[in-house]
C-alpha cells in the first residue's frame, strides 16, 4: 500500500529532520536511493520549484515528493506524514513550557545533532553535484552563483530564474 | 468557532505569502500575530521560534502548532497547523501537475538543467548559514567529521545518523556537567 508507506517514510521525515525545510534534502535523497519514487535529478527540481513557490520549503517539497510519487493523494498523505510528528511533539512540549522552560534532554541532544546534520546536508549536496556539474561550463557557473548568493543574498528565487534563463540561452 | 477558523485563516495568510524557509516567515508572524491581533508578545514568538528551530519537524509548522496552542489548545494548534499547509498543498500540487506535461519540452529541460546548477550552489549557502550557530568548537568539528565518516564508509541512513548524534551530544552535555561539579 503506497500510501501508508509514503506516511510512514514522511513520518519519519518529521520525526529527524531537526532545523528546517533545507535539512530534509538529506532524507529525501535517501528516500531516491530506497524506492524508485523519483529521480535524484527530479529531487533538485523539486528543491528549484520549493523555493520559488510559497509556503515552507520542507512542507512544499514533501507534497511534491508526494504527488511525484502517488499523485494528489500521495502529495496530500505525504504532507501529513511530515506534520503529524510537529504537531505531537510541540503539544506535548507546550504543555510543558507553559509551565517550566528547561528544554532538557533535546537541547542537550542537539549539541550532537546540530554539526551531523550539516554533514547531512553536505554529503547530500556532493550527491546532486555529481549529477549536475558535469562539464567545466556548469563547475563554473555553480562558483559564480555560489560567490553572488554569498554576496548579494538575494532570495533564492532570483538565481533560480537566472539559472532558467543562462539554461535556455546557452542550451544547457 | 470563530476562533478557529481566524487560527486557520490567518495562518493561511501567512502560508500563502512565506517564499522559502522558516526564517522568511518571522516578519510576517510578527506583523499578523504579535500587531495586528495581539495573539502573542514579541517575546513569546522568538521564543516559540527557538523551540522550533531545535524540535522535530518544518520550522514553520512548530511555530504554528504553538501559537494555536495557546489561543485554542490541542483544537487550535490542529487548525493553525492546516492553515499554514494548506496554501503549500494547493500551489504545489497545481504547478506540480502542470509542470509534468511540460517536462519534454526543450525549453524547459535546458532552464532545469540551469536551475539544477544553481540548487547545488543554494544548498551549499544553506550550510554555510547554519555553520555558525550548528558547530561549536572541538566537540562540534567531531561529530561533524564523525558524521561525515559515518555516512560516506559506513553508508548509515540519515535517520540513523541523527539519532546517534543526539545521544552522543547528550553524553557529552552529561559529562561536562559531571566533571564541573
Amino acid at each position: 500500500m503506497i500510501y501508508a508507506l509514503l506516511f510512514w517514510e514522511f513520518f519519519k521525515i518529521g520525526l529527524t529532520a531537526i532545523g528546517g525545510g533545507m535539512v530534509t534534502i538529506p532524507f529525501l535523497l535517501d528516500l531516491a536511493d530506497k524506492y524508485d519514487w523519483y529521480t535524484k535529478g527530479e529531487l533538485m527540481d523539486m528543491i528549484a520549484i520549493s523555493e520559488s513557490t510559497p509556503g515552507p520549503i520542507g512542507v512544499n517539497m514533501a507534497t511534491y515528493a508526494g504527488y511525484n510519487t502517488a499523485g494528489i493523494w500521495g502529495g496530500i498523505v505525504a504532507t501529513f506524514g511530515l506534520v503529524l510528528p510537529s504537531l505531537v511533539v510541540i503539544i506535548l512540549i507546550a504543555k510543558y513550557l507553559f509551565a517550566k522552560e528547561e528544554g532538557g534532554f533535546l537541547r542537550q541532544a542537539l549539541f550532537g545533532i546540530r554539526p551531523a546534520v550539516l554533514a547531512l546536508i553536505l554529503f547530500a549536496g556532493w550527491e546532486l553535484a555529481r549529477l549536475s556539474l558535469i562539464n567545466w561550463q556548469s563547475v563554473l557557473i555553480a562558483i559564480v552563483s555560489f560567490g553572488l548568493i554569498r554576496w548579494l543574498k538575494w532570495h533564492p528565487i532570483v538565481y533560480i530564474c537566472l539559472a532558467a534563463v543562462i539554461g535556455i540561452v546557452f542550451e544547457l | 468557532m470563530k476562533m478557529l477558523w481566524d487560527l486557520f485563516f490567518s495562518f493561511f495568510k501567512v502560508g500563502l505569502f512565506t517564499f522559502g524557509g522558516g526564517a522568511a516567515m518571522l516578519p510576517l508572524l510578527q506583523a499578523e500575530f504579535v500587531e495586528r491581533r495581539k495573539w502573542v508578545t514579541d517575546s513569546e514568538l522568538m521564543d516559540f521560534y527557538s523551540i522550533g528551530q531545535c524540535t522535530p519537524g518544518i520550522i514553520a509548522i512548530n511555530t504554528a502548532t504553538f501559537v494555536g496552542y495557546k489561543k485554542q489548545g490541542k483544537i487550535g494548534a490542529i487548525a493553525a497547523t492546516l492553515g499554514i499547509v494548506t496554501p503549500s498543498i494547493i500551489i504545489i500540487l497545481l504547478v506540480a501537475s502542470i509542470l509534468s506535461k511540460y517536462m519534454h519540452n526543450p525549453y524547459v529541460i535546458h532552464a532545469f538543467a540551469g536551475i539544477r546548477i544553481v540548487v547545488v550552489a543554494l544548498i551549499l549557502d544553506a550550510v554555510v548559514r547554519l555553520w555558525k550557530q550548528g558547530v561549536k568548537g572541538r566537540f562540534g568539528w567531531g561529530m561533524f567529521a564523525l558524521s561525515l565518516l559515518l555516512l560516506v564508509a559506513a553508508g548509515l541512513s540519515p535517520v540513523m545518523i541523527v539519532i546517534l548524534a543526539g545521544v552522543a551530544g547528550y553524553a557529552f552535555q552529561l559529562y561536562l556537567r559531571r566533571k564541573r561539579s
